[in-house]
């Protein structure tokens, strides 16, 4: 009886709120029936699903401004939503919330080629700023896999990276503005045309936030002047201590390479089965080294990172030598999840960050460990920055299967902790990495994110359930954890420094 | 202690002193006597923001060090006391360097007071700030708890950024202890090359060069002559240099050039009133009546000139930007740029959340934070 006393006054908002909605907002966009709001019921992470009260797609900032008013008013939760490729769970519904979808906010505002900016909508498509900026020879740097789908909105709340962020960085370091909405509905700007502005880097806080500090509405990013040439070299190694160690070569050498990845030899098999780059099956790990800049430069450090390669013994080294042959090495790289998810029924991707010297490390304790849990693991890593994504390959219709990778991923986000990282390099937490939060931070800190949450939103509408976890959740975490000790120091290895010092 | 330091590497053994454990305990002791403290390392940003008049001080000089480094990890852990020099002589070992060219008052300026005033120099439109190369913080909040927020990698997007939201802040979110950041490596090649040029001219050809896919790394214009300098790989500058002419000026004399612009010792910055611009670098001459600097390619100006900050945030609002009374002036009233009264207010909150009984530099960067 209790059960549907509740569904009947779940609909009864839902209409009540689709009512209020439709006097502003044309009906067709404000959607209440089940099959029309089925396509929203997850992003990128389809393991987990909720059905939303009513998805709600503006037009404007005024009638962006109107929901979030009257969700405040009425007291109902709120998750902001752009293209949906998140990976974390982040934009799944709440029950008993409105799915804000910026879908409609795709114009480019403005390519200010003077200033080096373009001003855009939040819902443009990462890749469409390049593009747009492409005709005066300017880009925008950020490019996350994802980049022909995701959302410049949803860039700034995940603070994605990409391929070229140890050298071009991440969303927050190319952002010059952002406007935003409170769930209140005040309209605020942060930034400007300038590089900087005083008081408290509040630009920074909201980027990365995962839609719980603000809804973003309009943004400017800085262009590049794109580089005359780019340049890949592609080593493999007979093993992934010997591609570790180019890695430090290279930055020891004083080259900040555009891109840096790694894949370990079932990765190299599955892009390879699927992309045909032409990548070595005999190699044990694989390197794809970009370098950009003049034509000079780009000589230059070429020349020096083959001499590297070869010196640390590559079993083999390729150079680009056009367009067309870089864009193939990339593309088995790019199409490496999906070159995966083709040899198994599903794969969950992980996304663990870790000191760049921990790799062989980490890299044996997850053998041991897949052997452990008896599941295959794929790696992928950008060796740049240090960004680790294990692609854990299971079936979801073996039973036990997925509960055994989802705790098989939670040991590897420990262990990234545990070696000096994180739990999520660029993925953000969402609604999946809550349960390993309490490995990263204490009680207190993530009682201080709950306290920097409330400032912007009182009432906590704004993508509740997301992000940072409950206190009582963590506590029923560290009663199984005993051993837990959230950002445990890593023991350093002294011969490693001594290495370094030798560089 | 909750959290262990084992085997922590120390590769600096100057000044050396973890002094984290007596600062919870001023701070503390703070906290319980609603007290106020004013946060000072080395005293070189005295003259910046507002002066306060706070119960106690808090004195970080003595909180010195580096706590860990590993050169091919591109990443350094330092105390918040420690002196920007110290931390550069330990990246020089490694032909590494702080890419965001910090002011260094004569060996007095500290990393955590630069990253509290978010001061960058000459390098910062194409390196990067202070604030774009950290990477994660220590602090003691307004509870007097010890939290950690970011860590030492280059990515990490879990829980919100209270590191980078530090930038600017002028200590109002608490008391910062570790500081990790980002270093980079010394360009293996440098040239400078000068042009006359008058100003509007020079702002001109700073935005051309800067649209161009070159090495450059720094630009600035006084008095009719432009600097602009060139780093990277040596076939880059080389070529470059060549097709942009200009005249090209001696090492020796071309570092002394950029040093002094950095550790901000011309004349200019000596100025009884001095005002900083951070516009949009191809806005047009701000026609004050007043000795003028032009930094960071066009993005930031300095202007010497009595006036009131009313006029001057407008003067700025028109060039796409901010304005703050820098140095001397009255520093009564406010001395940074105003807000709108709902960015004011949020930034009010996210005080009050760190530090609800406003214990840390209470009006320094802003008379109402």
């Amino acid at each position: 009886m209790e059960s549907i006393a509740i569904q009947e006054s779940r609909s009864s908002i839902r209409r009540r709120l689709a009512k209020q909605f439709s006097a502003f907002i044309d009906p067709h966009f404000v959607v209440s029936d089940q099959e029309t709001l089925r396509p929203y019921e997850c992003d990128g992470l389809s393991a987990y699903c909720e059905e939303a009260l009513l998805v709600v797609l503006p037009d404007t900032v005024a009638q962006a401004q109107k929901v979030l008013k009257i969700c405040h008013r009425e007291g109902v939760p709120v998750v902001a939503r752009g293209a949906g490729t998140g990976l974390s769970a982040g934009a799944m519904p709440h029950a008993e919330g409105v799915v804000l979808s910026m879908a409609k906010f795709n114009r480019v505002l403005e390519i200010d080629i003077a200033a080096r900016a373009a001003r855009v909508q939040p819902g443009v498509r990462n890749i469409a700023i390049s593009e747009a900026a492409a005709e005066f020879g300017f880009y925008y740097a950020p490019d996350p896999s994802s980049q022909i789908a995701c959302t410049i909105g949803g860039n700034v709340a995940e603070n994605s990276g990409g391929v070229h962020c140890l050298k071009y960085g991440l969303t927050v370091h190319n952002l010059l503005s952002i406007q935003f909405l409170t769930m209140e509905g005040e309209l605020i700007t942060l930034g400007g045309e300038a590089l900087d502005s005083y008081g408290m880097d509040l630009m920074a806080l909201l980027t990365g936030s995962e839609g719980l500090l603000g809804l973003v509405t309009e943004v400017r990013v800085k262009l590049l002047p794109k580089p005359e040439r780019a340049q890949v070299v592609m080593a493999g190694f007979a093993t992934v201590s010997e591609a570790g160690d180019a890695v430090g070569k290279i930055i020891a050498e004083g080259i900040i390479p555009a891109g840096l990845e790694m894949m370990d030899s079932f990765a190299i098999q599955a892009a390879e089965d699927f992309a045909r780059a032409g990548y070595p099956l005999d190699a044990k790990a694989l390197l794809l080294c970009e370098v950009d800049g003049t034509h000079e430069e780009v000589d230059e450090h070429v020349a020096t990172v083959v001499t590297i390669f070869k010196n640390l013994g590559a079993t083999s080294v390729r150079v680009s030598q056009n367009e067309d042959e870089r864009a193939r090495l990339w593309a088995g790289r790019k199409s490496a999840f999906p070159a995966v998810g083709r040899i198994s029924p599903d794969y969950y991707c992980m996304d663990g960050t870790i000191p760049r010297s921990q790799l062989t490390r980490v890299l044996l304790a997850m053998e041991e460990m897949s052997e452990h849990y008896n599941l295959r693991v794929a790696n992928v890593f950008h060796a740049g920055d240090g960004n680790l994504h294990p692609l854990i390959l299971f079936d979801a219709n073996v039973p036990g299967e997925l509960e055994r990778t989802e705790e098989f991923g939670g040991k590897i986000l420990e262990l990234c902790v545990e070696v000096g990282g994180c739990i999520t390099g660029e993925h953000g937490v969402g609604y999946e990495k809550l349960r390993q939060m309490p490995a990263q931070f204490t009680d207190a800190e993530l009682e201080q994110f709950h306290r920097v949450k409330r400032a912007f939103d009182a009432k906590t509408l704004l993508n509740p359930g997301k992000g940072i976890p409950t206190l009582r959740s963590c506590q029923e975490y560290r009663s199984l954890n005993m051993n837990l000790m959230p950002n445990a120091q890593v023991a350093s290895q002294p011969e490693n420094n001594l290495r370094e010092a030798r560089g | 202690m909750r959290r262990s330091r084992r085997n922590q590497k120390i590769t600096c053994e100057k000044h050396v002193a973890d002094i984290t454990q007596h600062l919870l305990d001023q701070i503390a002791t703070a906290c319980n006597s609603n007290q106020t403290l004013s946060i000072k390392a080395g005293g070189s940003k005295a003259f910046m923001g507002r002066p306060i008049q706070a119960d106690c001080q808090l004195d970080l000089s003595g909180h010195s060090g580096i706590v860990s480094y590993h050169p091919v990890e591109l990443v350094m852990t330092a105390r918040a006391g420690t002196p920007l020099v110290e931390l550069e002589a330990a990246l020089a070992e490694h032909n590494q360097m702080l890419a965001f060219e910090p002011p260094r008052f004569a060996g007095r300026g500290t990393l955590g007071g630069t990253l509290a005033t978010n001061l960058s120099g000459p390098s910062r439109p194409w390196w990067g700030s202070i604030r774009d190369h950290i990477l994660g913080v220590n602090l003691i909040n307004g509870f007097a708890e010890r939290l950690r927020f970011g860590g030492q990698v280059m990515k990490n997007v879990a829980g919100y950024d209270l590191s980078r939201l530090q930038a600017g802040a002028f200590g109002a979110l608490g008391v910062m202890t570790e500081i990790s950041f980002k270093v980079s490596p010394q360009p293996a090649a440098l040239r400078t090359l000068k042009f006359h040029l008058s100003e509007s001219e020079a702002i001109e050809q700073m935005n051309y060069f800067a649209s161009q896919p070159k090495p450059l790394s720094a630009a600035y214009w006084q008095s009719g002559v432009l600097y602009v300098r060139l780093a990277g790989a040596a076939s880059a500058v080389d070529t470059t240099a060549k097709h942009w002419g200009g005249d090209e000026i001696g090492t020796p004399e071309a570092t002394a050039i950029w040093q002094t612009l950095q550790d901000q010792q011309l004349a200019i910055f000596n100025a009884s009133t001095l005002w900083r611009f951070s516009v949009r670098s191809n806005a047009p001459s701000l026609n004050l009546n007043g000795d003028t600097l032009i930094n960071w390619g066009g993005a930031e100006r300095w202007v010497a000139a009595d006036a009131e900050l009313a006029e001057m945030a407008q003067v700025a609002e028109t060039a796409g930007g901010q304005v703050s009374l820098y140095r001397g002036g009255d520093r009564k009233g406010e001395v940074l740029h105003p807000m709108v009264p709902e960015l004011q207010r949020l930034q009010q909150r996210i005080k009050q959340a760190v530090d609800p009984k406003g214990i840390f530099n209470p009006g320094r960067g802003y008379s109402w934070l």
